[in-house]
């Protein structure tokens, strides 16, 4: 029952993840930006700004100059998150891909890591008034959500370990639409419950960073102004008569 | 209020100051009278449907620009920029945080325009768009210059001047402008420039400025205007025709030319560089500002367009104007395409100033004493516009190398202020965005603090005593402010005012 429960509401995370993602990110595609204002230091070249874009994904550039602090807990948090994520791969794959294999003794320090990067950023913004001031609750709120997923997945670990075969014949029975039993663990349950929630809510909430940095106009336009022409839809068909897209 | 203001003392060790809630509050611009507000086609006062008005602006504004969508939803508060604004350095008001001002605008984005924040307000910090809260966008998006510093250390790049402009497009819509601004923007359409400086006046200046230079240096320095046929059409901000020491850089560009003995000329028509469409994110205005250029370069059939010291004017020259009015290459439509076969494509257009003395100084054809200049340790203050929204040369950082390159070929001294007050990191002067009025002179002086302590630091350590710029608008805030810093208002100038105390005039020895 429990099991059927479970796989149903990841179906529903799932489409309103995928779906409400895809619908974020048309909507920033569509949108014109009618004006060049990438901010310095801003490559003149497409490859260049696919470099530039590269490091603040990889490695949080623009983050790294304004404080170390939340540079540190950030990087921790996400890389954290990556390695976990690609160890969970094994809960999806069969045979398991040989690289998920690599990174499974990996996979654990990263589980700590991450559980660090985001009890660092939760004291930041419990202790440091500057950012006490513009928490909102969903701002703690989200830190708690990610934190019980990180330490309910150690848990599973290190405390009390459920079936992990069982486990993962119900996502691999997940993936081929057929319903098989979850083992029998609060821990677990917790742990599912609280990612479906954040898929859920992705779409709606400050996590459409993920996406949204791919769109920043400061970030991700080439520094040519001069040389070529930009002009957006909206502006050239406003002003009719000055021809196409440049 | 005035007399009141007084300088906050500068920092030993410059820690990030304490939180003062509203410290700031009733620092409040003046309010655009009706007669300005209609000269530019914005309703005269606040209109009864402005809460409807105001939505509806603000949802077309999401679906015209990619930057304010973004913006809105990508914010994590992480607070990166929370120490970065040299308004909040200054006044300690936590409003004055960038992501708290933009906070101002995001509650009602949630709160209208977002699921979570029509189902849970208070959970995701969303707020109606009530007349407090209007009234608090008046005052605290009339206290960011949009400078983008904080945008530079953003780990998604959102730009508060992006949300500023779109505050301030909003307020203006629904009739709630700023005075400073608007005013000036209806002086630029109705007299030419923002000064509201006449054609019959600009011609005596120049000709004064012509009997000057011949005075101090013996020789014929022309200034001329609306000359058919010249060379170049020079842009330039109406500042340097008569402010203190805006001009003394304008004498530097008329040296250059002659030096160079290429044939230049201004523009009554376009006897403005700067335009304050941009400050009010204005896209009509910015372009109907920009296009008087346009008609004045096809008027006058120049070849090449210059642009002179003035920071918003450059990022709106280089980054817009291609956009606006086809000042560029690359086009291929005919409206643009008129001026850019008429421009010539060997040349950068548009061109700085500094770019242009630049190539003449590589070339080796201009000669200078740079003994002249001797009486000055001279620093660099970056203007935030040409540092962080525009370029020079062909490098990316070309807008830092050029103007200083500059300095050390006309001067002996030359030392630079603190790394964290630099190039991209530079912290505005408190005056820009249309902020440069005396009803905000207590926000202006305390801007002013980092760059202030900046300058104290070099002052001390090496005994600068001459800030170079190549801004109107951080000439014409320095020159105010630096005086509540016990500094001589002297000590701000512009780099062609360094270029003509050393430049040399005669024949080649």
């Amino acid at each position: 029952m429990a099991g059927t429960l479970m796989a149903l509401l990841f179906y529903l995370a799932f489409l309103v993840f995928a779906g409400g993602l895809l619908y974020r990110i048309a909507g920033y595609a569509r949108t014109p930006a009618p004006l060049k204002i990438p901010t310095t230091p801003a490559p003149t070249t497409r490859s260049g700004v696919v470099l530039r874009m590269a490091r603040e994904v990889l490695l949080f550039e623009s983050l790294f100059k304004a404080n170390l602090w939340i540079w540190g807990f950030g990087i921790l948090f996400h890389f954290g998150l990556a390695l976990v994520l690609a160890r969970h791969l094994r809960y999806f794959t069969e045979p398991v891909w040989g690289w998920v294999d690599l990174v499974q003794p990996f996979g654990i320090y990263a589980g700590f890591a991450m559980a660090l990067g985001l009890a660092g950023l939760w004291a930041r913004r419990l202790f440091v008034q500057r950012i006490r001031y513009i928490s909102t609750p969903s701002d703690h709120l989200m830190l708690v959500l990610l934190l019980t997923i990180a330490l309910s997945g150690l848990s599973m670990k290190f405390i009390d370990h459920p079936d992990v075969v069982a486990v993962k014949r119900f996502f691999e029975g997940w993936l081929h639409l057929s319903l098989q039993p979850l083992p029998e663990s609060v821990l677990l349950v917790l742990h599912l419950s609280c990612v479906a929630l954040l898929l859920l809510i992705f779409p709606f909430s400050k996590l459409l960073h993920a996406p949204g940095v791919f769109f920043s106009p400061t970030r991700n336009q080439v520094d040519n102004p001069r040389e070529h022409r930009h002009l957006s839809s909206w502006a050239a068909a406003r002003y009719e008569g000055e021809g196409p897209r440049g | 209020m005035a007399e009141t203001v007084v300088a906050p003392p500068l920092r030993v060790i410059p820690i990030i100051p304490e939180l003062k809630p509203d410290a700031m509050k009733d620092v409040r611009s003046f309010v655009a009278n009706e007669k300005i507000q209609t000269a530019i086609g914005f309703p005269g006062q606040l209109v009864d449907d402005w809460h409807d008005r105001a939505l509806g602006k603000m949802g077309e504004l999401l679906e015209k620009y990619r930057s304010l969508k973004v913006y809105m939803d990508a914010c994590v508060h992480c607070g990166a920029c929370s120490d970065k604004c040299h308004y909040f350095i200054g006044t300690q008001d936590p409003k004055n945080m960038p992501v708290a001002r933009q906070d101002l605008m995001r509650s009602v984005y949630r709160r209208h325009f977002t699921l979570a924040g029509k189902l849970f307000p208070k959970l995701v910090g969303a707020r109606d768009l009530t007349r407090e809260v209007l009234d608090e966008w008046y005052t605290y998006y009339n206290q960011c210059s949009e400078c983008r510093r904080c945008s530079v250390f953003c780990p998604y790049g959102i730009d508060t001047a992006e949300v500023t402009m779109a505050a301030r497009e909003i307020l203006d819509s629904v009739g709630y402008g700023q005075k400073y601004t608007n005013e000036i923007i209806g002086k630029v359409h109705s007299i030419g420039n923002n000064l509201g400086l006449p054609g019959p006046a600009l011609i005596d200046t120049l000709q004064g400025l012509e009997e000057d230079v011949k005075e101090d240096t013996g020789v014929d320095v022309r200034f001329p205007i609306d000359v058919q046929g010249a060379e170049v059409l020079l842009i330039t901000p109406s500042a340097d025709f008569f402010a203190e020491p805006h001009i003394d850089s304008l004498i530097g560009y008329a040296k250059v030319f002659h030096a160079a003995g290429i044939s230049w000329t201004l523009s009554s028509k376009a006897s403005e560089a700067g335009n304050f469409g941009l400050f009010i994110g204005n896209y009509d205005q910015l372009r109907k500002i920009a296009l008087r250029i346009r008609e004045a370069a096809l008027e006058l059939g120049v070849k090449r367009i210059i642009v002179g010291e003035c920071g918003h004017a450059w990022r709106v020259a280089y980054s817009f104007w291609n956009t606006l009015t086809g000042i560029g290459a690359g086009a291929d439509d005919p409206f643009a395409l008129q001026l850019q076969r008429q421009l010539d494509g060997r040349y950068r257009q548009p061109t700085h100033i500094c770019e242009f003395t630049w190539d003449l100084i590589e070339r080796d054809a201009l000669r200078f004493d740079k003994s002249a200049n001797d009486q000055y340790v001279v620093t660099f203050h970056d203007s935030c516009n040409v540092a962080r929204g525009s370029r020079m040369g062909d490098m990316m950082g070309g807008q830092f190398e050029i103007p200083r390159n500059i300095i050390r070929a006309v001067a002996n001294h030359f030392v630079e202020m603190p790394e964290h007050t630099i190039r991209e990191k530079t912290f505005c002067c408190g005056g820009g965005g249309g902020l440069l009025t005396d009803d905000l002179i207590d926000l202006r002086v305390k801007g002013a603090l980092p760059r202030m302590e900046a300058l104290q630091e070099v002052a001390q350590t090496h005994g600068v005593n001459f800030m170079a710029t190549i801004c109107a608008i951080c000439k014409a805030q320095f020159s105010k402010v630096l005086p509540y810093y016990q500094f001589d208002r002297r000590v701000v100038g512009g780099v062609h005012q360094l270029v003509s105390n050393a430049i040399l005039l005669g024949p080649t020895p």
